[in-house]
């Protein structure tokens, strides 16, 4: 009896399998039978301009997208830290603050907080921050990525066993002893990975430093694709970053799912 | 005549309502080793951690061989040094070999150089039988192995007195022995203890003194063989009953 309700189940869920993959098979068949392949070819394809992108979409425009990614990083780690630790700090007034920086910088859109200290801070105080894109597109995405990362880490901490920090202090470590050398080392394993994730997020979002009007040594990417898109009328410059994109990204992506296995294994 | 490690007086600790404890009062002297034991809940921990200043007194005073450490200028760092502390759960640093769960505390708190840190870090491994475990991590060791290592680590501040709160409760049984014999001898040094156990044979063995909580106050005290044989409370009768049975 129960065998035979297994059996018609099974027998349904082959023929509902099989079903899923005629219509996929469809789909690609329809798109490769009816798409226009010379149109596609020659808009996101050509080779010819896409040699004309070489070498300056990996020595200035790669280039840049790293650096704006790995100053922000470093600021937003730096910045994350100190906001984490005020996070869990005795002092209510510094908890008050953490809490605010973190919800606001969390709530707004990245590219309100990159205009604003891109040109905000020029209009208001007569003052600009040095450095040009970088100095401002790196601050700008900084601030933002320190308040992700705050939370981060915060997590992080907590995650280390409270036994910890006791065994640490019944030795007669002061607080921030114990924290430096007992803590934190435990702590950063656990986040490693979604700090990379985190990497992940920020190479992507150097995009949004086009609002900031790059000059031709300052181009990332994404604002290198445009321009290079707007000459030629052409979007192959899109499959070309997009590649580009993907050759950071992805063996970074993969490193997490490795990272993240390797922590999965120790636990057990 | 020098001051008594740890003199404790009218100490009381509440956690918001509850009062954990509720006038604890009780001398502990040079040399001496004294068991704590009492029902779950009783407030064993709590008087053990409080004399650390792990946890904070509500009122009342404990004085560390003489000095004050419920005043508020107290140095509690360097009064930690001074009071070796063993957990339940052993809590090695599991991100650290055994050497620098050894060598951390010397070097950032005591200010030694690495090389004595490493002496007397050889030195106390020697002594809780585990040289050969020196360069290991604390998660390739038994639970028996880690909590001998966690003692060393205590005894390379050189304390004047140690804590110990339920040390072989998270063991299996067979490895249990390992870790009193250890106490034992630190005993027999002559090191002024405190230990929470519910080992009778230690206690019996190896006390001078036992005390029985319950409810947060002291119920009885005395030495082990009156206490443990001839308890003169329903309470510690009772108490002594539960645990007999379960062993
Ligand atoms: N941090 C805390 N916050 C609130 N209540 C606590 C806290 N620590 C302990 N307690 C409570 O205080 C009481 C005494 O706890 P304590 O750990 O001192 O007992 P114990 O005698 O060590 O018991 P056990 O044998 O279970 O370890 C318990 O009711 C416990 O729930
Ligand atoms: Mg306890």
């Amino acid at each position: 009896m129960a065998s035979e309700v297994v059996l018609r189940r099974r027998r349904i869920q082959r023929i509902r399998r099989g079903a899923m993959y005629g219509i996929g098979i469809a789909v690609v068949v329809g798109f490769v039978l009816f798409a226009d392949w010379e149109t596609i070819r020659r808009n996101f394809f050509n080779t010819e301009i896409a040699r004309d992108m070489l070498p300056e979409v990996l020595t200035v425009a790669a280039r840049n997208t790293i650096i704006y990614t790995a100053l922000a990083f470093a600021l937003g780690l730096v910045l994350a830290l100190v906001l984490a630790l005020m996070k869990l700090s005795s002092i209510a007034p510094y908890r008050w603050f953490a809490t605010s920086y973190i919800e606001l910088f969390r709530g707004l859109p990245a590219l309100i907080t990159i205009i604003l200290v891109g040109f905000g801070f020029g209009i208001a105080f007569d003052w600009k921050i040095p450095g040009g894109t970088l100095g401002k597109g790196s601050i700008g995405l900084g601030l933002v990525a320190g308040a992700y990362m705050a939370e981060t880490i915060r997590a992080g901490i907590q995650a280390v066993p409270k036994g910890q920090m006791e065994a640490a202090r019944s030795l007669g470590m002061s607080p921030s002893t114990a924290m430096t050398y007992i803590i934190l080392p435990q702590a950063f394993r656990i986040i490693i990975p979604p700090l990379t994730n985190e990497m992940v997020l920020l190479i992507k979002d150097t995009s949004l430093l086009f609002v900031l009007g790059t000059t031709p040594a300052s181009k990332e990417l994404t604002k290198f694709a445009r321009d290079f898109m707007a000459q030629n009328q052409n979007a192959t410059p899109l499959t070309v970053v997009a590649i580009v994109y993907l050759i950071i990204t992805l063996p970074l992506t993969y490193l997490v799912r490795r990272l993240e296995r390797k922590t999965e294994a120790e636990k057990r | 005549m020098t001051a008594p490690p740890i003199e404790i007086k009218d100490l009381h600790k509440y956690f918001g309502e509850l009062e954990v404890l509720r006038g604890i009062s009780t001398t502990i002297q040079t040399g001496e080793v004294v068991c704590l034991l009492g029902p779950s809940g009783s407030g064993k921990s709590t008087l053990l951690r409080c004399v650390n200043l792990l946890e904070q007194p509500t009122s009342g005073t404990i004085l560390i061989e003489g000095e004050d450490i419920t005043d508020e200028d107290a140095d509690v760092d360097g009064l930690r040094t001074r009071i070796g502390m063993v957990f339940q759960q052993f809590n090695l640093f599991p991100h650290l070999t055994v050497l620098r769960n050894l060598r951390i505390a010397q070097r950032k708190v005591l200010g030694r150089d690495t090389a004595e840190a490493t002496r007397i870090a050889e030195e106390m491994l020697a002594r809780v039988g585990l040289s050969d475990k020196v360069n290991e991590h604390p998660s390739r060791l038994s639970g028996g192995q880690q909590q001998r290592v966690a003692i060393a680590r205590a005894l390379c501040m050189n304390p004047d007195m140690m804590l110990f709160d339920e040390p072989t409760s998270a063991l299996d049984p067979e490895l249990i022995g390992e870790v009193l014999d250890v106490m034992r001898e630190l005993a027999d040094d002559g090191m002024t203890m405190l230990v929470v156990t519910h080992e009778m044979g230690f206690a019996l063995q190896v006390a001078d003194r036992v005390i029985f909580m319950d409810g947060g106050v002291i119920v009885e005290e005395g030495p082990p063989n009156e206490v443990l044989r001839n308890p003169q409370h329903e309470r510690t009768k009772r108490f002594l009953r539960a645990i007999e049975i379960e062993d």
